[in-house]
This record gives C-alpha cells, structure tokens and sequence, in this order.
C-alpha cells in the first residue's frame, strides 16, 4: 500500500534513473538527480531546525524546477510544503507567513530579493546552498519509519471572504488517491509528456507533479510568457513532444481568443484536460475543430477536496450555448447534493449544494478551526458515527444522462480569470482605504469583470488600484470602478446589493 | 500615439506607460488577460487584425513597439 509520495519517487528512480523528470527552459532534472538533491534538502533543512514534523515549511516559488524540487526536499523532512507566490504583494506574503509560523522558508535566485524583504521571523534557506550538501540516509529513514499517510504533504492558500487567505492542508492519502485515479482513469503512463501550466501556488499544478513521479513521466514547464504573446506556444508544444496537458480553463480560452491554431497546431497531444472554472463550449469547440481526435476532460472540485471530485470525458457534440457537464464522481468519492440547510439530501433532478466525501477531503485550514468548522461538517444523513463531508458552496443538478450540472455558487464566490475570489476579501481592502466611505463588489458574469461601487467625495480609481497592489493579487483588482455620492441602502441600513446588480 | 496610451492606461491604470522604461512583456508587467484585452481595442481603435503569429515579446514590450506593430499591419492593407 502506497503511504508516502516519495514512494512513487523512489520506483520510478529506480526504474527510470536516468530519464528527465522535470524540466524548465534553463535546466532539467532526471530522476536519480532530483532523489539526490531533495535529500541534500532535507538534511540542510534538519541541520538547521532540528528533528521536525508535521510543520510548515514555505517556498517561495516562481515558474521553474527549482521551486518543485524544494517541495521534494521538504517531503523529505516529513513536513509540509506551503508554495507562496514570488510576486504576490508583500502585505499579503506577510499575513501568510504570520499565519503559518513556518519551521523555515526556502528561495532561491530569483525570489532571493522577496525573500530578504520579509519582515516576519522566520527562518530562511538559500535552494543553492541546501542542493550542495550531504544526504544523511539515517535521519530520513527514521522519519519515514514515523510517517504516516494522514501527514499533511502541502497547504495551498485560497481566497478568504474576511480578509485573510485560508490554507487549504492536504495529506499525502489525498494526492495518492487523486493520482492513482487519474492513471487508471485517463490511461496514464511512461510515456506521458506533461506541459505544466499552473502556477505552483495553484493546486492545477499537483496533477502534473505527481502525475509525473508517480508514472515515470516527464513534465516541461511551460513559460509563463508562452500564455502573454502566444506566437511560439504551439512551437514549444511540438519542440517537446507535450502529449498531455492538464490546464485551467483561462488557458485554453487564451490560446481560442488569440486563434492560436491559424497557421500550426499541436502535434502531439493527446488528452486536453481542464478546470479552475466553467469551459465556454465556444471556446472547446474551437480546439476540437483543429484537433478532432484529443480526450478533452472536464474537470470539477475545489482545493479543498485535492484538485477534483467529477470528471466529464466529453464524447458528444455540444452546441456554443450548450452547458458542459461536470459529469460524474471519481472511484472513492462520494458527492452528496444537499438543501440549503445542509440538512438533507434534494431530491431527483433538483438543485442542491455538491457535497463531498472520502479520502480526498483535506485535513481543514492551517490554524483557522473556525471557517474549517464551518466547511467540513459530519455527513447529515450519517447520525450514527463521525465521517465528515466538505460543502463546496458550488449549486448543480443532475442532467437526464446522470451527468452533474455546475449552475451557480451559493455564496459571493466567483470564479475570476482561473482564480477563486471571495468578492468579500476585495471589499475588506477597498474598505480600509482611508478615502474610501463605503464600498460593494460585484461581479459582472457577462462581461467577466469585477465591478466596484464605491462611495466618496471624488472619483479615485488609481488611488484604489495603488491602494489595493500593496495588499492584492492583480487578479482580485476590480476592473470597472463606479463612483457613488451615495450607495443605495436597503430597509435593513444595508447596502443594497439587489439594486446595484440590476445596475450592472 | 495618445490613443494608444489611453488604451493601455484604460487596461492598466497602475502602469506608468508614458515614462516607464519598463519591459512590458519581459519583465513581467503585462499578462494574458492584459494583453487579449489590448489586443482587442487595439485591432477596434486602429482598424488592423493582429494575429497570433505577431503575438511576439518584442512587438509588445514596449508603446512604441505596439505602435510600430499598428502602422506595420495598417501599411499591408
């Protein structure tokens, strides 16, 4: 029985050893070489904080192999690793750090200047000076001998509603049980050839990592630029052979809007699989048109369930203003749609809340027993034993095929641009900006923007958008900006959201 | 050239295009949404189609480049 990543790491390395494993446009790492410097990690790390487990380790990660092979390396400890964008705004790295209390932080080159930035105490590592070490085989086979497969292997932040992100903690049992699925289910193999898009603070990204160790695959970092000014994206494609892409959804709508397909197309590919928000079959119809014979997948979940509970193999034509469904359950997932109380289950063909159960369901948020509280709850239907269920807050129905339906959220979630937003988290910054008197967000779904209503003595976009860089991710920016000498109340002295909607 | 300006401070209202010796796509200020979104009122403001294969770093680094690119694809009409 698999209990551990690392041992879909240490076979494939051991059948494999010399074969690329990870590779980015300035170097690559085979098999044997990626055991040998995530174990030269491990033992820096130990040297530096004693005997840990079981606590956070930060990376500050960027587009490259250095950034996996850190995670490798803090396996290796027994701890979990907790990506931390290089880029995001330092106000918000800080509030992460503060909210972990990591054993340790690890960087390299090109985050070094992010990490000197950090004010936080923290203890932080040099990549380059931990890759020189020696390996010390006795300490970790005392920490494998204590590991079990319960132990959180990551936290992955996600957009919190109060204004403080929540990291999503995930146990190795998960990861083993989502890439066992995925093999059995899409045909996985050696022979794979992964084209990583996701950034590796983003879960998307976990399909690819362990897809490929566990396979003996290989995975190419796509450059991030090849998604900005798309002219050379199908040559990369080609140039290695990618043969299986698991992307978010905002990447393909990338590569249809900028009808990348004019004059070549991918050579190779195989399985074209996507997620993070709802695919426009305008947008799939394009790729199928070009490239007829690819398994397209859609593929449905939040973080908090590792990556996706339903897939969708789509095997039928579908019309631009169809629906694509989010089809059916993984094997060891039970998904429940619930009422709105959470108390029962809806009936036959109506809409309910997508509940989740089984070994995919993370362990909760890091330090932040409140909202896990909220979120995973014990299975309503279930009076006689704990088993607990995650609610997504995502709304579905089941179609006449079987096949589950995404309709809407059941909350002031969105889906923005590939990114989970909690519009409420955008407020909370707005709202502490010392000229703004009051403010709303919402979001256009038409024109997929985030709209601001703000009030204040003057109109004031680019003090809000300076205001909000510091703390925000470009991404939770809102794109329209409307100035209000009053917001419209409603009978209970509440801003009225229901009025400004219909002024969308 | 000012309409040009106005497009992109329309886009990005934080970035300083007019002075900014910034690389816009190298060095990371510009993304993809920012770009499909320029893209868009560039080819409806100047009458041109920017295609895929013009979808270069270097056409798009800088305003003056972007501005290169426009009478570039308007002299081809």
């Amino acid at each position: 029985m698999q209990r551990n990543v690392l041992e879909y790491l240490e076979q494939s390395a051991l059948k494999y050893p010399e074969k690329t494993v990870f590779a980015d446009t300035k170097e690559s790492v085979t098999y044997r070489e990626l055991t040998k410097r995530a174990k030269c990690i491990a033992a820096g790390l130990k040297e530096a904080i004693g005997v840990k487990v079981r606590q956070p380790i930060a990376v500050l990660v960027d587009k490259d192999i250095q950034s996996v092979i850190s995670f490798f390396g803090v396996i290796y400890t027994g701890n979990f690793y907790v990506p931390i964008d290089k880029d995001l705004p330092k106000e918000r790295i800080e509030s992460m750090v503060c909210l972990l209390k990591p054993a340790g932080l690890i960087y390299h080159d090109t985050s070094r200047d992010c990490a000197q930035s950090i004010e936080a105490d923290v203890m932080k590592f040099n990549y380059e000076e931990l890759v020189s070490g020696q390996a010390d085989e006795a300490y970790l086979s005392k920490v494998r001998a204590q590991a079990l497969d319960t132990d959180p292997l990551y936290a992955i932040f996600t957009s919190g509603s109060t204004g403080v992100p929540k990291g999503v903690l995930v146990a190795h049992r998960s990861v083993i049980d989502l890439v066992d699925n995925f093999k059995e289910e899409f045909a996985f193999d050696e022979n794979c050839i992964f084209g990583n898009q996701a950034p590796f603070d983003f879960d998307v990204s976990v399909k690819d990592i362990y897809s490929t160790i566990k396979n003996g695959a290989t995975m190419y970092i796509v450059p991030k630029k090849l998604f900005v000014t798309p002219a050379k994206l199908i040559d990369f494609l080609n140039e290695k052979k990618i043969n299986t892409v698991i992307w978010a959804t905002s990447a393909l709508v990338i590569v249809a809007n900028f009808k990348s397909f004019k004059n070549s197309i991918p050579q190779y590919l195989k399985r074209v699989m996507f997620s993070g928000e709802v695919m426009p079959n305008k947008v799939l119809n394009y790729w199928r048109q070009y490239l007829p014979d690819v398994l397209y997948v859609n593929l449905y979940g939040p973080t908090e369930i590792t990556c996706n509970c339903t897939f969708y193999k789509v095997d039928r034509k579908f019309e631009d203003n169809e629906v694509l469904p989010i089809g059916r359950k993984f094997l060891n997932t039970g998904i429940l749609l619930l009422d709105s109380e959470r108390k029962a289950p809806v009936g036959d063909k109506e809409i309910g809340e997508i509940c989740v159960c089984g070994s995919s369901l993370a362990l909760g948020y890091y330090n932040n027993k409140e909202k896990t509280d909220e979120a995973f709850i014990q299975n309503p239907l279930n009076p006689s034993y704990p088993e607990r269920i995650y609610c997504t807050g995502d709304l579905a129905k089941y179609d006449e095929n079987g096949d589950l339906l995404f309709l809407s959220r059941r909350d002031f979630q969105i889906k923005h641009m590939g990114h989970r937003i909690e519009l409420g988290e955008i407020e909370v910054a707005v709202n502490a900006l010392p000229f703004i008197e009051a403010a709303v967000c919402l979001y256009d779904e038409a024109n997929k923007k985030i709209v601001l209503f703000y009030q204040a003595r003057e109109d004031c976009k680019k003090e809000i958008v300076a205001g909000l860089g510091k703390v925000l991710p470009k991404y939770m920016w809102p794109n329209v900006f409307r100035l209000y000498e009053k917001l419209p109340m409603n009978k209970n002295a509440k801003i009225d959201r229901v009025k400004l909607k219909e002024e969308l | 050239m000012e309409q040009l300006y106005e497009i992109l401070e329309g886009v990005r209202a934080d970035v300083d295009f007019r002075n900014g010796n910034q690389k816009l796509i190298d060095d990371a200020v510009l993304d993809s949404f920012d770009i499909i979104a320029i893209v868009g009122e560039i080819n409806e403001a100047f009458d041109v189609e920017i295609s895929v294969e013009e979808l270069l770093p270097e056409n798009f680094n800088s305003p003056e480049a972007m501005m290169e690119l426009i009478k570039k694809l308007q002299e081809e009409e």
